[in-house]
């Protein structure tokens, strides 16, 4: 007879993996992707290419001649750390910027925490804020989407040519004395349809929010993450500009506005639910987003980033373990209050 | 909407090879070997030496404590010798093996299949002839049946749960004997209810089976305090505490048993048991396995004497296939990896299960990646990617607070992990050294 195994059960397994999740949520971003190409043109491309290409040199190299372990790279996690980075830079931005954050990404971000699994913020995030903090300008001059352009202005000029955020132009028009709704009226602001769409300047992979809502779908149904976080997040910032807005429309803008743009729908479905970075039970997961939601109107509002969502998910990653420690699952057979002794 | 748990849970893939499969009678080996401890609890007593000739369903060990059962012959023949055998852990435990001759059944049976429907006893008398028999129960768990059957001083028993859900893949034993023996079962249900007093029955059926659904249903119609529960597939349904939550929405507290919210739950094979033993005087020595497992040449659900050789089963079953990488006594979830085929079937053995050498071998195990699919799919509503931590650091206080000792061990954990964490093996350990703690400190 053949070498009997006599493992413990369970003797069977779901067939899940590290692998399929991560490859998967790989799958649900390039929609946003594609979309980015479309919007920016060769320049996305080579951006996302740098930034994917030097996460996974960096994992790779820092694996095998740093901490001398076997590399980890086919588990897909590095080229999502990679494409989260893209997404989250101006297109317009030199690539040698984007390898020091893929550098920052795995290296600071990922691999000093002793890799996949015990990093406490989300990798590509801690790039994204090291770049901001470190190259200010660069990182917020923001190319148009050439369809824009050629609409408007004369297509030669588009490698010139840059202009601001819809949140940075209503934070400085609001700071200029101007209503929201005579900001909204100039005829450069982007319309509610465009931002659905894309058309509007920012990062690559933050302008289409219907492309991350797609990319949203894809992962609900493959259960590759729950509900919880994305729709908290959501709710949470609805609500609360909802109610500012009530308050005073003048000074404040109106709900849609605020999760059409700066990137809030990119940060609630791909880097707020990060796996490793997110709290675990459903209860956890809830505070969290809704943590993330008030800071984020937070910051955008009195804060002096208008992109204020990167900060809010880092804010909220460092608050995981304590909120891990105190929002336990519903336990079976423990009446409700009782939890803690 | 039908009914289910709803904490947790998983769907794994049915398997269920055997279950169009009827009934067949096993041959009587040539050799048995009956273990002494079958049950939870202390083992049974031996009462005969080498070189007594017994019949079938003499006694031949009796109960060694209040938790324990009887065993009886299930041969007839002579006692060949008593010596240790090794049990699915590697660990020697004893036996009687006995050798067979012919197969004489102690007079005292009533052998026929006549259905007896009048309940003649009463209530003292029942369980008494219930622990006589040496009942424990058949779905894997093993516990003394008479013991059930009393429940303590003080305490409201309301309802008596059937426990027909056979959630593990790939077996159909209990669907086998409901096809077959519906209204044996039906009187097994009505003895239980004169001895406990409850004042109603509920089948928990999963709709994977609706022809025993419909069959329960037709029957069960004619006694008004004895109800089926068709229930929505998701495992572990079978676990105790799932289906009373499933069939009745009430929660068994921690740490506490059924009884507790007026439950009392027997699995359907150890009602058919009863059955015999309180109408036909039959001692349990014989029982329905499904022998399973995707190359097997003829999977089906075999009666077979308790003692016999696994692999006398996997015979009749067409032979162990070339590539079998795993034996497992019961079913995939929690059942046990034997060591060989010469391990004998015992009164909890449900099924014998066949896994190829590629099913058999575990993944390589990653970090955990921290996704919560296994607090999702807990159905104690547990941490197991924590408890696991804190096991391998041994941190027993923690465990203890995050609640290690409700863990039902259903595996679902390990079976969802991501990064093929060997989850439950870390948990039981921890349960284990947490357990001891607990006692110590008494
Ligand atoms: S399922 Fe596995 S990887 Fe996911 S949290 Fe649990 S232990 Fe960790
Ligand atoms: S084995 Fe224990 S910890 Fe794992 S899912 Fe089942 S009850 Fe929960």
């Amino acid at each position: 007879m053949n070498k009997i195994f006599v493992s413990p059960s369970p003797h069977i397994h779901s067939g899940d993996s590290i692998k399929k999740n991560m490859w998967g949520v790989v799958i649900a971003m390039v929609p946003a992707m594609i979309l980015s190409f479309v919007y920016f043109g060769i320049n996305a491309l080579f951006a996302t290419l740098t930034a994917v290409l030097s996460c996974i040199l960096f994992e790779y190299l820092i694996k095998k001649f740093l901490l001398k372990e076997e590399s980890s790279i086919t588990d897909g996690s590095a080229i999502i750390t990679g494409i989260l980075l893209a997404f989250n830079v101006p297109s317009s931005l030199p690539l040698w910027i984007i390898v020091i954050g893929a550098l920052v990404a795995i290296g600071i971000g990922k691999l000093s925490y002793g890799g996949l699994g015990n990093n406490v913020f989300n990798p590509a995030l801690v790039g994204r804020v090291f770049l901001l903090i470190s190259f200010p300008a660069q990182m917020t001059s923001w190319p148009i989407p050439t369809t824009r352009l050629s609409e408007k202005i004369n297509p030669d000029m588009i490698d010139s040519f840059t202009g601001a955020t819809p949140l940075a132009m209503l934070q400085e028009g609001i700071q200029s004395g101007q209503s929201v709704s005579s900001i909204m009226e100039q005829n450069n602001f982007p319309t509610y349809q465009d931002m659905l769409l894309g058309n509007i300047g920012g990062s690559l992979g933050e302008v289409a929010a219907i492309a991350i809502i797609a990319g949203l779908i894809f992962m609900l149904v493959r259960k590759i993450i729950t509900w919880h976080i994305p729709t908290a997040i959501i709710l949470t910032v609805a609500a609360f500009t909802g109610i500012l807005n009530l308050c005073s429309p003048d000074t404040y803008a109106d709900p849609l506005f605020h999760l059409l743009t700066g990137g809030l729908l990119l940060g609630a479905v791909f880097m707020a639910t990060d796996y490793v970075t997110s709290p675990m039970s459903k209860k956890g997961m809830l505070v969290y987003g809704v943590g993330i939601g008030l800071l984020t109107v937070i910051i955008r509002i009195w804060g002096s980033y208008p992109e204020g969502m990167s900060f809010a998910i880092l804010i909220m990653n460092a608050f995981t373990p304590l909120i891990n420690k105190y929002f336990k699952p519903k336990r079976f057979g423990i009446a409700k209050k009782g939890g803690k002794k | 909407m039908l009914k289910t748990f709803k904490l947790g849970g998983i769907h794994p893939p049915e398997n269920k090879l055997s279950k169009d499969k009827p009934i067949e009678i096993l041959p009587i080996p040539e050799k048995v070997i009956i273990p002494l401890g079958q049950h939870i609890g202390a083992p049974a007593k031996i009462l005969v030496k080498k070189g007594d000739s017994v019949k079938v369903g003499q006694l031949i060990a009796e109960k060694g404590g209040f938790i324990s059962a009887n065993i009886h012959s299930s041969v007839s023949g002579t006692v060949e010798k008593i010596a240790d055998i090794k049990d699915a852990s590697g660990y020697p435990k004893p036996a009687i093996h006995i050798k067979v001759d012919g197969d004489e059944w102690d007079e005292s049976i009533i052998k026929d299949d006549n259905l007896i429907e009048t309940i003649s006893y009463e209530k003292e008398e029942i369980v008494k002839r219930v622990e006589a028999a040496g009942i424990v129960g058949l779905g894997g768990a093993t516990f003394p049946t008479n013991v059930k059957l009393m429940p303590p001083p003080g305490s409201n028993s309301e309802f008596l749960i059937i426990n027909a859900v056979e959630c593990e893949p790939y077996l159909t034993a209990d669907h086998s004997i409901m096809l077959k023996r519906a209204k044996e079962i039906i009187v097994g249900i009505n003895i239980i209810i004169k001895a406990t007093g409850v004042k109603k029955a509920i089948i928990g059926i999963e709709n994977n089976k609706p022809d025993a659904i419909k069959l329960f249903e037709n029957i069960a119609s004619t006694y008004s305090n004895i109800e089926v529960c068709p229930l929505k597939m998701k495992y572990p349904q079978g676990g105790e505490k799932q289906l009373i939550k499933a069939t009745t929405g009430r929660e068994v507290p921690s740490g506490a048993l059924p009884i507790a919210v007026g439950a009392i739950v027997q699995n359907v094979g150890t009602v058919l048991a009863i059955y015999e033993a309180v109408q036909k005087n039959k001692p349990l020595f014989e029982r329905v396995v499904t022998v399973t497992g995707k190359k097997i040449n003829k999977p089906g659900n075999y009666l077979c004497r308790i003692g016999t050789p696994i692999g006398n089963l996997i015979e009749a079953a067409g032979g162990l296939p070339e590539d079998t990488g795993k034996i497992i006594n019961g079913g995939p979830m929690m059942g046990k990896a034997l060591i060989n085929t010469d391990t004998p079937i015992t009164k909890g053995s449900s099924g014998v299960l066949l896994l190829d050498i590629k099913e058999s071998k575990r993944k390589e195990q990653n970090d955990c990646i921290r996704c919560a699919k296994c607090i999702n799919v807990c159905p104690m509503g547990l941490e197991p990617y924590l408890l696991m931590s804190l096991a391998e650091n041994n941190n027993l206080e923690r465990l203890e607070e995050e609640r290690i000792m409700d863990c039902i061990e259903c595996g679902s954990c390990s079976y969802t992990c991501p990064a093929n964490r060997a989850i439950l093996d870390y948990i039981r350990l921890g349960k284990g050294r947490t357990g001891q703690m607990i006692r110590n400190r008494k």
